[in-house]
């Protein structure tokens, strides 16, 4: 059996250390493991990396089966392990939507053919997303993909008794409900952050609060039943006020915000270039601040890309005819060092947290996620913090190219990404 | 002057009082035997209307052709482009036959801008959905000098049309704006070239039929319309579209005629030189009664004859400073 001795790398951004991996797990971390015990083993130098936990995705649109102009499970997995990922849990609302334990174990099944990174199926909620009828929830959580994560994304489940009935329901597989809050009346037609922005440039407006009034009431739900409501993309100052509200009660909710939230702001939409349309919209820089700040102090648990990819043409068009969302996986970890990492808020073994382990905890994902000692799965990415680059699209695995970062200058760069020992990625290109 | 014409917001003040005078001078062509003139003779303007708009598309196909252009007017019927032809496509097809200006009418908000990445000629927004429309912006500034320029002394209805107001603004000029501010395009034009223009604008709606947020709009704003009345010079009516009020922005026609229409008691409230503006299509009854319509004081058919210069004005700066464009094959791209 082979393995991989990883030098000098730097756990956790701490201080640098050998790494061992045999047979898909982590042998042994310390300082200058002795050469025997690299004895059938490559080598790899990675003085200077960043070595983190193998990140995990709560939120990624593979597209898979459907829209394969878009995305295909096969260069999502390829986009994902490119950016540190090793586990994304892929999106409901595909073309037959994975309302059914026959579409989410297809999807499974193509992630373990890719084998780029592991792909875990999110299950929806209400059948077609519809949001009337249940789906069937068990038959997901029993089926091989073993689905726990619940999600109508893209919709919401604005049905208030349909949410407390999904909410109460998962609770038999320990399920959670990962919430699209969006209030569909406050929001009809509706294209950027209500606001300053919006007014000026003659766009429909998209309150915060058709965002936090849902949040507010999920939460309200969840504490009443005793179940785990997951929030999805939270946007909103007012909404991480509202978690934090709620996680003070000790209720079992956990939130996760995007890499283009943590960023960008309305004020990007004025040429109307529709690679800033994203749903929930960019928001304000006081939002921004908030999202960071919350992130940085654990109130929001995790970085989730909401990776949505989407051809050219629906995209090189009217603002208001074109998809909403935006491209993700293979710059999340750059975006979280440039708003996080660089600016002091988190620190490596935080970013480690809020990428990897609690993503995988809320995801129920066992072998994701774990801290690098022995004993661990060998899912970890190495990362090189120093260079710094223009993000060019072009260059992306993605099918699609509508990364809202096109042309900004991000540091860092994912140099290795191993998947239960065997590297999906080496020297910052597909193994 | 920019190549385009986007939004108001891209005319600074000389720029917009050189329109003005250029539509002054233009206007007399209106008055002779022969009301055309040589300057676009061989440039061609594409009247692109992606919405229903007879009176705008009739003003420009005018201003275009009383200039010697070559005008060509492709009318997209609804939003059937959602899944037929693009915007892109469209844009590349205006290219590749040569057309020197694109005058866009289109119901999504910031058409224009995308379709000035993807032409050559000058791009001149007429109406895009709730965001802008320059020139009835300029064709409004226009009727005001006109009525009111050289000081507001003058009595209402004894406007001098060969006045000269070359040069002037409208500074200190008090304008009123009355109705669905949220959605109009009109009001959001006007608030930037009549401000840039001196003018000191008011707007005046229902509180749900304003932006939430309107941050740094150069004006003020109120509730009120019998308090703004007696202060304007200037109030005009914008158009309240009937669906509005399914969507509840206020609870009936009568209602919101009650409160903010413009008709004969509160005409008495306005100063004797005031003059009553709308940009058109009106409900009469709604927003402004007939008689205060067909009034002395309104100056509602002299906008749409002024239309036209000012129209013609704004061609004739963009395209007379610019190399003609030229038909593109495929080879050139």
């Amino acid at each position: 059996m082979t393995g991989w001795l990883i030098r000098g790398a730097r756990p956790l951004g701490g201080d640098p250390a050998d790494i061992l991996v045999r047979d898909g797990a982590v042998a042994q971390v310390g300082p200058r493991l002795a050469a025997s015990s690299a004895r059938g083993t490559q080598v790899i130098d990675a003085g200077g990396l960043i070595a983190l936990p193998g990140l995990v995705d709560l939120h990624a649109h593979l597209r898979e089966p459907g829209r394969e102009d878009a995305e295909t499970v096969q260069t999502g997995t390829r986009a994902a392990a490119l950016g540190g990922y090793t586990a994304v849990h892929a999106m409901a609302n595909t073309d037959p939507v994975a309302d059914t334990a026959g579409v989410v174990e297809q999807v499974w099944r193509l992630g373990r053919q890719a084998g780029h990174c592991d792909v875990q199926p999110v299950g929806a909620v209400t059948v077609g997303l519809g949001g009337t009828r249940l789906a069937e929830l068990g038959a997901m959580a029993d089926s091989a993909a073993r689905v726990r994560v619940f999600s109508d994304d893209g919709s919401c489940v604005s049905d208030a008794r349909l949410m407390r009935r999904a909410l109460e329901y998962v609770k038999a597989f320990d399920g959670v409900i990962a919430q699209h809050a969006q209030e569909p009346r406050l929001t009809e037609g509706a294209q950027l952050n209500e606001g300053e922005v919006s007014a000026r440039l003659g766009l429909t407006g998209w309150p915060a609060a058709a965002e936090e009034s849902i949040i507010a009431r999920d939460c309200l739900l969840a504490a009443h039943v005793g179940s785990s409501l997951h929030v999805c993309h939270v946007s909103t100052a007012g909404s991480v006020e509202i978690i934090g509200w709620a996680k003070s009660k000790g209720w079992q909710v956990t939130a996760e915000v995007t890499p283009h939230h943590l960023l960008l702001t309305d004020d990007l939409a004025q040429d109307y270039d529709p690679v800033y349309k994203v749903n929930p919209p960019l928001r304000t820089q006081a939002d921004v601040t908030a999202l960071r700040q919350g992130l940085a102090d654990g109130t929001i648990d995790c970085v989730a890309t909401d990776h949505a990819p989407h051809p050219l043409e629906d995209k090189e068009t009217e603002w208001e005819t074109a998809a909403f969302g935006m491209t993700g996986l293979e710059t999340a970890l750059r975006v979280v060092q440039h708003a996080m990492v660089d600016t002091g808020l988190l620190d490596w073994a935080q970013v480690a947290d809020r990428m990897s382990l609690r993503p995988a905890r809320i995801g129920r994902l066992a072998g994701h996620g774990n801290p690098l000692a022995p004993g661990a799965p060998a899912n970890l990415t190495l990362y090189d913090p120093a260079p710094t680059e223009a993000v060019d699209p072009a260059c992306h695995a993605s099918k699609s190219r509508n990364s809202p970062f096109v042309g900004m200058v991000l540091p860092g760069r994912v140099v290795a990404t191993f998947l239960r020992g065997v590297p999906t990625v080496l020297d910052g290109k597909l193994a | 002057m920019n190549r385009h014409l986007i939004s108001a917001a891209d005319l600074s003040r000389d720029e917009a009082l050189l329109i003005l005078d250029t539509a002054d001078e233009l206007a007399r062509v209106a008055d002779r035997p022969i009301k055309k003139l040589p300057t676009l003779r061989g440039r061609t303007v594409v009247n692109l209307f992606f919405e229903d708009s007879t009176r705008t598309r009739i003003s420009f196909e005018a201003a275009a052709k009383r200039l010697s252009a070559d005008v060509i007017n492709f009318t997209v019927k609804g939003s059937s482009v959602a899944k037929g032809e693009s915007l892109k496509d469209t844009a590349l097809t205006l290219e590749a036959m040569g057309a020197d200006a694109v005058v866009i009418r289109h119901s999504a908000a910031g058409a224009p801008h995308r379709l000035a990445r993807w032409v050559r000629g000058s791009v001149v927004n007429a109406g895009d959905g709730s965001h802008e429309h320059p020139t009835q912006a300029l064709l409004d500034a226009f009727t005001i000098r006109r009525r009111l320029g050289g000081g507001r002394e003058a009595p209402a209805g004894a406007a001098d049309h060969q006045a000269d107001h070359q040069g002037e603004g409208l500074d200190g000029l008090k304008v009123t704006i009355v109705g669905d501010v949220l959605h109009s395009r009109v009001a959001r034009s006007n608030v930037l070239l009549l401000s840039t223009l001196g003018a000191e604008v008011t707007l005046v709606a229902p509180p749900t039929l304003f932006p939430v947020e309107l941050g740094g709009w150069p004006c003020t704003t109120g509730y009120d319309l019998d308090a703004a009345l007696p202060k304007s010079d200037v109030v005009m009516m914008l158009r309240v579209q009937r669906e509005r009020m399914n969507a509840a922005y206020f609870p009936s026609e009568r209602e919101y005629s009650r409160r903010y229409g413009l008709d004969s008691s509160r005409m008495a409230l306005l100063p004797q030189h005031a003059i009553v503006m709308h940009p058109g299509p009106m409900n009469r009854g709604v927003e402004i009664a007939a008689e205060v319509a067909d009034g002395p004081r309104s100056t509602i058919v002299e906008q749409v004859a002024n239309g036209v210069s000012v129209r013609m004005a704004v061609l004739y700066l963009l395209l007379s400073g610019l190399d003609p464009a030229k038909a593109t094959t495929g080879a050139d791209r």
